[in-house]
């Protein structure tokens, strides 16, 4: 079965959103466009914008690669996009406060209590705790597919601390660097105003005690962590300080930065740095990631660190198959947009179901992220299947399955001209007294013929997004 | 506001430029003896490598002094941390720590020399090739310098950058002096061999003063007068009494900004008032060697106070 390309379906032919930008492609010199790709390149390789993938030690920063033909959206299909994700955002942070207060989803037995009480991204710390301005997730990364004209699915809700959004914007630039003339012919919706969105959105939850203007920090791991060329690049263009673990002490109640005239408070801290590593006080002892006692400062609301501790509960995969109930529950409507399907393999029939389908399914770990612990039946050999098998069986509840669904294809520009390949999109939406959605987002592309891991450490690539302005 | 890890950052990114830029005019200095003496050519590396602090760790990886080995050692091998290739690798290291506080362009430049050397000093460096090796080196520092000097804010991450420019500078130019400090000792200089000539010249080729002390003083070399330019001359750009004029400058600012003085600014001022009030005659009638001992223990010490003081750590 060929998959839905959004740009040249192959029956209907050119989809609308995709016309103007193809007059201009018909135009365009093949080897003028493959020089452009390599000054793209060049220049994110000059400005530094790298990833590290662990465990390489050779090519220990390596580049995201960046395909030059943008995916497009139109304004019609972002209004849809952007109701189904406004309600799964209420629903998700409505969530996480039922879960560490009342618990009435529980009560009503929505969700199994078991799934909640001895899941690990489930903190007991955090009962009780009500955020400064009651937000949980404070920023959001949804992955959403698509597998025909009007099929849309959420394939997982990035409610820690998503990641990518630098790219977004860098990927415009480029874009407009490259290709000026085509932001003339093309009203495309800007999206460079995220940071100025995310700092006004951050300011906003600021703990109430807060006097004058609010100072925001964003927590990095450290220089050599994967993503901190998006941590300085975001801490940059929003205008604040970029610290890390060893900056910060508790002084007298509050969170506070050592600067070359003394500590000075922090009132929110927009963390780049895992639930367990947030304070060692209360979480792993041999963390020095994070501040000793900084979750005493938030408990007595001194401090809004965003997101929001245990947020991860609200985006486990072994919660994802129950976001239509909770989408339900707490906006009293129908989820706008959908689930994949998915068989809890703690399930005993899912179990079997998915262990005698395994060659046709996706099948996740609970709690992996980045494409690792995962095996794509159809493309995985027969003894990958059986050695999956048995991890599985002997740990089921470990593990969620998907259908293989036939991920929508975007072109990309290869040396013998453009060849579809599998997209998904990661819009970022950002949550204080309101929902805000940058029209945009990152769309993650599987530079590979035929493969579906769009992960950047598996070899994923990037496009630019644009939501036209029509 | 700044970080005290972002101005210790700052500080050390610009004391390794300076120092993988200095490993290459030790090397320049040390070829250039080799090719025009063929005698006790050793004995020049190993005032090469004394004078880059690096004698010790050498000779437990080499048995010979050679061009080779000194340049491979100075500029390639990262198991040596004050060689070229390590001193830019950390320089961008601390650079991209500090990403937040540097302009688009001085970050690109750093990283974009640390890219090209990395390059450049991949292989053994053919003996050939050392010149132009050496060039390149010259170049990519001079364009992070060029990048920083033309683009960045003079605020306070401008002056703990230029705090460690100048920290660093002052000790090179202290040890190349006391590396070879009894050349210069009146009771040999008197004579003005050849030899001699060949070792002032070799003083001056380190920091890049043998063009422009022709332009300040006679063009014979003399001890007394090369002593002066690298140690009292204000216009010299490596003497000792122009980082420090610098050094106090930019303390200054600091203290200014923050309405707070600190040991460092104590230790600076007396530094500097010292190297006002001397001659050079005086200098060498108490000593040279002590002189240049003193100066550097007490550049060290200013170095821990300002990081104390700042609170790097």
């Amino acid at each position: 079965m060929a998959a839905f390309d959004e740009m040249l379906p192959e029956i209907s032919g050119l989809r609308k959103p995709y016309s103007a930008y193809d007059r201009w492609l018909k135009e365009q010199d093949p080897a003028r466009l493959s020089e452009k790709m390599q000054d793209a390149e060049r220049v994110f390789r000059k400005t530094g914008i790298t990833f590290a993938v662990y465990g390489e030690q050779e090519a220990s920063e390596r580049l995201i690669p960046f395909d030059i033909v943008p995916r497009i959206i139109s304004g019609n299909e972002w209004r849809r996009l952007t109701q189904g994700i406004e309600q799964r955002v209420q629903a998700l942070n409505a969530f996480l406060d039922d879960i560490y207060h009342r618990q009435e989803i529980l009560r009503a037995g929505r969700v199994p209590k078991e799934l909640i009480a001895k899941n690990e991204a489930f903190l007991p710390e955090m009962i009780g705790v009500r955020p400064p301005a009651g937000v949980y997730t404070h920023i959001i990364g949804v992955d959403i597919v698509r597998i025909s004209e009007n099929e849309f699915y959420v394939l997982e809700d990035n409610a820690r601390t998503p990641s990518g959004v630098s790219y977004m914007l860098e990927n415009r630039e480029t874009m407009m660097q490259l290709f000026p003339e085509l932001f003339q012919q093309i009203k495309v919706r800007p999206v460079e105003n995220y940071p100025q969105l995310l700092r006004q959105s951050l300011a906003a939850v600021r703990p109430q005690g807060t006097k004058g203007a609010p100072t925001i920090a964003v927590l990095t791991p450290g220089s050599f962590n994967s993503a901190y060329f998006e941590h300085a690049f975001l801490a940059d263009q929003m205008g604040v300080q970029l610290v890390e673990g060893q900056d910060l002490r508790v002084v007298d109640g509050h969170v506070a930065m050592r600067t070359t005239e003394g500590y000075k408070q922090i009132d929110v801290l927009y963390r780049r740095v895992d639930d367990s590593f947030l304070d060692p006080l209360t979480f792993r002892p041999d963390s020095a990631l994070g501040v000793p006692g900084i979750m005493d400062v938030y408990r007595a609301g001194n401090i809004t660190i965003a997101n929001a501790p245990g947020t991860g509960i609200a985006d486990d995969k072994a919660i994802y198959s129950y976001m239509p109930e909770i989408v339900e529950f707490y906006t009293g409507r129908k989820a706008i947009l959908g689930n994949i399907p998915t068989w809890r393999c703690s399930e005993p029939d899912s179990l079997k179901y998915v262990l005698e389908h395994i060659d046709e399914l996706v099948v996740k770990e609970v709690h992996g992220s980045g494409g690792y612990g995962m095996l794509v039946g159809p493309a995985a050999t027969k003894k990958e299947c059986e050695d999956f098998s048995k991890k599985l069986a002997a740990k089921p509840s470990n593990y969620i399955a998907q259908p293989t669904l036939a991920l929508s294809t975007c072109p990309i520009l290869t040396d013998k001209g453009l060849a579809p390949r599998h997209v998904d999109l990661r819009p970022y939406v950002l949550v204080s007294d309101r929902i805000q959605i940058v029209p945009g987002g990152l769309t993650r592309v599987a530079l590979k013929e035929g493969s579906l891991v769009v992960n950047s450490s598996q070899g994923g690539g990037t496009k630019d997004t644009w939501v036209l302005d029509d | 506001m700044l970080l005290g890890r972002t101005a210790n950052g700052l500080y050390w990114m610009n004391r390794y430029i300076e120092r993988a830029e200095n490993m290459a005019r030790l090397v320049d200095a040390g070829l250039r003896m080799a090719l025009t003496r063929t005698q006790n050519a050793s004995e020049e590396w190993n005032s090469v490598l004394l004078s880059a602090g690096s004698d010790a760790a050498f000779t437990q990886k080499y048995s010979d002094y050679t061009a080779a080995n000194v340049a491979d050692f100075l500029l390639r091998d990262t198991s040596n941390p004050s060689s070229t290739m390590a001193s830019i690798e950390t320089a961008r290291n601390n650079a991209r720590m500090v990403r937040t506080a540097l302009t688009r362009e001085t970050w690109e430049s750093i990283n974009e020399a640390w890219m090209s050397l990395k390059r450049i000093l991949a292989k053994p460096i053919d003996e050939r090739d050392l010149p132009s090796v050496l060039d390149a080196i010259k170049r990519e520092t001079a364009l992070i310098r060029g990048a920083f000097y033309g683009t960045m804010l003079r605020n306070e991450i401008f002056d703990f950058s230029q705090l460690g420019t100048y920290v660093e500078r002052a000790d090179n130019t202290a040890r190349i002096l006391d590396v070879k400090y009894y050349v210069l000792l009146p009771s040999i200089s008197w004579v003005g061999s050849t030899l001699d000539n060949y070792q002032w010249e070799s003083i001056l080729r380190s920091v890049s003063a043998h063009r422009s002390y022709r332009w300040v003083y006679e063009a014979d070399y003399k001890p007394t007068n090369i002593a002066d330019y690298l140690i009292l001359n204000v216009r010299m750009p490596r003497s000792l009494t122009f980082c420090y004029r610098f050094l106090t400058e930019h303390l200054r600012f600091l203290g200014d900004d923050y309405g707070e003085r600190h040991a460092c600014h104590v230790t600076a001022g007396k530094t500097q008032a010292m190297l006002a009030a001397g001659s050079i005659k005086d200098i060498f009638d108490a000593g040279l060697h002590e002189f240049l001992a003193n100066f550097i223990r007490d550049n060290i010490r200013l170095g821990d106070e300002i990081a104390q003081d700042y609170r790097f750590n």
